[in-house]
């Protein structure tokens, strides 16, 4: 989607400004936004792709006004209120007013270190073969989906090279949907800046994106 | 670690109302059975003191050290990071772009904040935020400004962004004056800003410097 979080080539928010002492957290409430994020994402009652696509979807002016962990509390939210599982009465009130969701899944403290060596790999076996060997010419496809894609718009229409083929992943763009993993071939596709960017990019320079395999055609 | 579920003590009086909403939150998902609270815990002390850049600083001054674990680590960084026990989350497809005299990596992840947790722990704030993500790709040299870095003419910049679950590990160049250095004080040499691309490692001078502060 077209939405705030696609910030790639944007101006106007001035200067990167690192922190002094940058604390991991910096309030009890980003310590609970983060832990509840990954906690309730062990659940399987969404993927990865999906929560992507929960906190890109709040509005504009709020993303930007935001910082980070607050972007993931309200992107929990909107999960949770999607699958039913809470109801805006018991966000408001922090108290249960409803029976609890069913839930398969639930993390406990001992199986922490575990879950997480694990991770979760994107990474799909297949019969297929790459359609584009690396050094292939490419160009990104145009599209403008509401939904979730990992295109963004700064390399739509643009041509590029294939750097390196990562192997075969799951699809964001249907995975979000609720429609599968649908994996395909993912490649590093590299852009010129003056490709992306025309007189105001610098010719030395270059931007890799990581871009699957639907998201291009041969040029 | 302790962590107090009742009070926001380091917050002061006057709670905010995202606080009070994700504490509300929180009340809400333990009492409903969805998470247990030991849990929460165990990811909090896990990503604010056990994980962290430390991890990718032993990475980078092994990949200095020993030619071998070197090549290793260009052909499957993954596998290569794994023989040092950081794998998992955030780090299951891990790519090393190296740095020469010619070419200096960037990383960053306009979309959201991907970053690759089991080498360099959380992601900074102003990693997350639209002044970097906005401007890594399109102006990149102006961002290495922000960071004091000035890179010399001829060397070329290469960004990465992090669209899908491959996380990038910036190999910084080995610091001139340091042969014969122990991988140990070779990594008190590799920030985290380094491996992100957005600094350089410390010279042995500037090394010392800090650490007489």
């Amino acid at each position: 989607m077209n939405g705030a979080q696609d910030l790639g080539g944007m101006h106007g928010f001035g200067p990167v400004e690192p922190e002094p002492d940058e604390p991991v957290f910096h309030a009890a409430w980003e310590r609970q936004s983060f832990a509840l994020t990954l906690a309730m994402g062990f659940t399987g009652q969404w993927n990865i792709d999906a929560s992507r696509h929960a906190r890109e979807s709040l509005p504009p002016a709020e993303y930007l006004s935001s910082s980070y962990y607050r972007i993931w509390a309200r992107g929990l939210e909107t999960l949770l209120l999607e699958r039913g599982l809470v109801s805006e009465e018991e966000l408001a009130g922090g108290k249960s007013l409803n029976n609890a969701g069913k839930i398969a899944r639930i993390l406990m403290a001992p199986d922490v270190q575990k879950v997480l060596a694990h991770g979760g790999p994107a990474e799909r076996e297949t019969n297929s073969k790459p359609v584009f060997a690396e050094g292939a010419h490419v160009r990104a496809i145009n599209m403008n989906p509401a939904g979730h894609t990992r295109l963004p718009r700064y390399v739509r229409g643009k041509r590029g090279i294939v750097e390196r083929i990562h192997g075969h992943h799951v699809f964001p763009d249907a995975n979000a949907r609720g429609d599968g993993e649908c994996p395909r071939w993912l490649y590093s596709v590299r852009f010129e800046a003056g490709e992306l960017w025309g007189p105001d990019g610098r010719s030395s320079d270059a931007v890799f994106v990581d871009l699957w395999e639907s998201y291009l055609n041969a040029e | 670690m302790a962590h107090d579920h009742s009070h926001d003590h380091d917050e002061g009086s006057a709670l905010s109302d995202t606080a009070l909403r994700v504490r509300a939150l929180e009340s809400l998902l333990v009492e409903k059975g969805y998470v247990e609270p030991e849990a929460l815990d165990a990811l909090i002390d896990i990503y604010e003191h056990k994980v962290g850049p430390r991890n990718g600083a032993a990475v980078v001054a092994k990949a200095w050290s020993d030619p071998d674990y070197y090549a290793r680590l260009m052909d499957d960084a993954t596998a290569a990071i794994a023989e040092l026990d950081f794998t998992g989350r955030q780090g299951e497809h891990m790519v090393v772009v190296e740095n020469t005299p010619d070419t200096h990596n960037m990383v960053v992840c306009t979309l959201c904040s991907c970053y690759p947790w089991p080498v360099l722990g959380l992601p900074p704030v102003w990693y997350k935020s639209p002044p970097y993500r906005s401007r890594a790709v399109s102006d990149p040299r102006g961002v290495l400004a922000d960071f004091g870095v000035s890179l010399p003419d001829g060397t070329a910049v290469r960004v990465w962004d992090s669209t899908a679950e491959v996380r990038y590990l910036v190999l910084p160049m080995r610091p001139d004056g340091t042969e014969g250095w122990s991988e140990e004080d070779l990594a008190a040499l590799v920030t985290r800003d380094a491996m992100i691309g957005t600094g350089l490692s410390l010279t042995p001078d500037q090394a010392a410097a800090a650490a007489a502060e």
